[in-house]
């Protein structure tokens, strides 16, 4: 069977999904595109922070999407993998972080 | 590396590049043609603004073989704009309000008659743009053009498809970047790209890859930044140019299996004022041989002028021309895409 769960060509059908729940969808989309308006933060730099997001979140359309995004933007690969950094940085940090709550723990049950 | 027309290659054939662009796969044949497209916004038949560009393909021939290039240029390319041609070229202008020259190539300043064309052509005070490749003027034989251009007050507008060596290499070639930065030091030198000379140093930007332009303000922040940082070097303008599927970049689009998502991000991306805008409309192009074409990418495609409208220079009308139906194809897409391009960046 050819199932597979991930399929490059849903992301274009994106916006299909207003067809189950339209009012929500159709607000959602509107918001979607005024965060990624230019703002206080350039679209270049939103378009890095979603590009880190997206691998945090490891979800393969969102990376797709604001790879090709940071490079129409301008960015390049240096900057790219920075920003994959940051986010490795954040998400590695997270769990070791909790390390200290082990250490607690520990130091509480030890004599 | 060799053009595609000395290797033989099938893509030297316009009729195969046409044939790819609309039929190659499922995918391509279902995207709607771009006359239907200009239709629904009453751009068909799309008719032109005006001619106030003039632009000269002087030649094939260039130093550099990139693999993006539309042109194919190369080397080995022997296709040179003779002397009698670039007279006729004269006669035109001498007899039409038009402004502006724009020189382009291959490398243009490989034409032998490059520099008495540029004088001629000042002496009727046009605006000159000659549309360099940068790495010309760093061999000996052109390594006094940039004080000659400038003397001419010619407008250099130059490639450089990225600010920093991987990319730019990646698509001109190993070495083209620092030799791209020493040429643009010589310009700055000699006045080009100061605000205060009047001495206009244009960069153009284009995808090193299958993805478009981003925000041409943006990109010229980002590139003004780091050349400065990096190199303290000027520039005055930005242009962002879509790579458009024919020739060499249609050869990387078909390669890397990257033609059918391209050519539908160019179609869904099309925008209504980008067509509004399209150079066609107020540009007219010329062969080598004299022959005449909506634009250079046209040209590359051996899409004449309509059939009943001026064909060739000799033939010069500007009347008939500015009444003529431009000739379009899928490839068009590339000019309409997201915020348009041309030969002068951004259209919208």
């Amino acid at each position: 069977m050819d199932k597979k769960y991930y399929d490059p060509e849903d992301l274009k059908k994106f916006g299909d999904v207003t067809e189950f729940q339209k009012e929500l969808g159709d607000k959602f989309f509107e918001y979607y595109g005024s965060v990624f308006e230019e703002g206080a933060l350039t679209k270049r730099e939103k378009a890095l922070i979603a590009l880190a997001v997206a691998h945090v979140i490891q979800c393969p359309y969102c990376i797709d999407a604001y790879t090709d995004e940071t490079l129409q933007q301008g960015c390049s690969e240096e900057q790219m993998m920075e920003a994959v950094h940051v986010a490795t940085a954040i998400r590695g940090g997270s769990s070791l972080v909790h390390g200290v709550q082990m250490m607690n723990q520990v130091k509480k049950l030890s004599m | 590396m060799k053009s595609l027309i000395a290797q033989s290659h099938s893509l030297a054939d316009p009729e195969v590049q046409l044939d790819i662009i609309n039929n190659q796969t499922e995918k391509v044949k279902r995207l709607e043609k771009f006359e239907s497209k200009m239709d629904e916004i009453g751009l068909f038949p799309l008719k032109p603004t005006g001619i106030e560009i003039f632009q000269i393909n002087v030649g094939y021939m260039c130093n550099m073989t990139c693999k993006h290039c539309h042109v194919d240029a190369g080397p080995d390319r022997q296709e040179i704009m003779t002397k009698e041609t670039l007279e006729y070229c004269l006669d035109a202008l001498e007899h039409s309000d038009i402004e502006t020259v724009d020189l382009t190539g291959g490398a243009p300043e490989m034409n032998p008659h490059f520099r008495w064309f540029v004088d001629e052509v000042a002496k009727l005070r046009k605006d000159i743009i000659v549309r360099s490749n940068l790495t010309i003027l760093d061999t000996r034989k052109f390594e006094d053009l940039p004080q000659f251009m400038a003397d001419h007050g010619v407008e250099i507008t130059c490639s450089l498809p990225f600010y920093n060596r991987r990319r730019t290499d990646a698509q001109r070639g190993e070495g083209t970047y620092d030799k791209s930065m020493k040429v643009l030091k010589i310009l700055n030198e000699i006045g080009y790209g100061k605000e205060e000379s009047g001495l206009e140093l244009n960069l153009v930007y284009n995808p090193v890859g299958a993805f478009l332009p981003g925000d041409q303000e943006s990109l010229k922040q980002q590139y003004k930044d780091r050349l400065w940082k990096d190199h303290g070097i000027e520039f005055n303008d930005l242009f962002t140019i879509t790579n458009l599927p024919i020739s060499r970049y249609l050869n990387f689009l078909v390669t890397s299996g990257n033609l059918d998502e391209y050519m539908e991000k160019l179609v869904t991306s099309f925008n209504p004022a980008a067509a509004e805008g399209v150079m066609c409309r107020n540009t007219i192009s010329i062969g080598w041989d004299g022959t005449l074409y909506d634009c250079d990418f046209n040209q590359m495609l051996k899409m004449e002028t309509e059939n009943g409208s001026p064909q060739h220079i000799k033939d010069w009308d500007l009347d008939a021309l500015n009444d003529r139906e431009i000739i379009t194809n899928q490839h068009c897409y590339g000019c309409t895409a997201g915020a348009g391009s041309s030969c002068g960046g951004a259209t919208t």
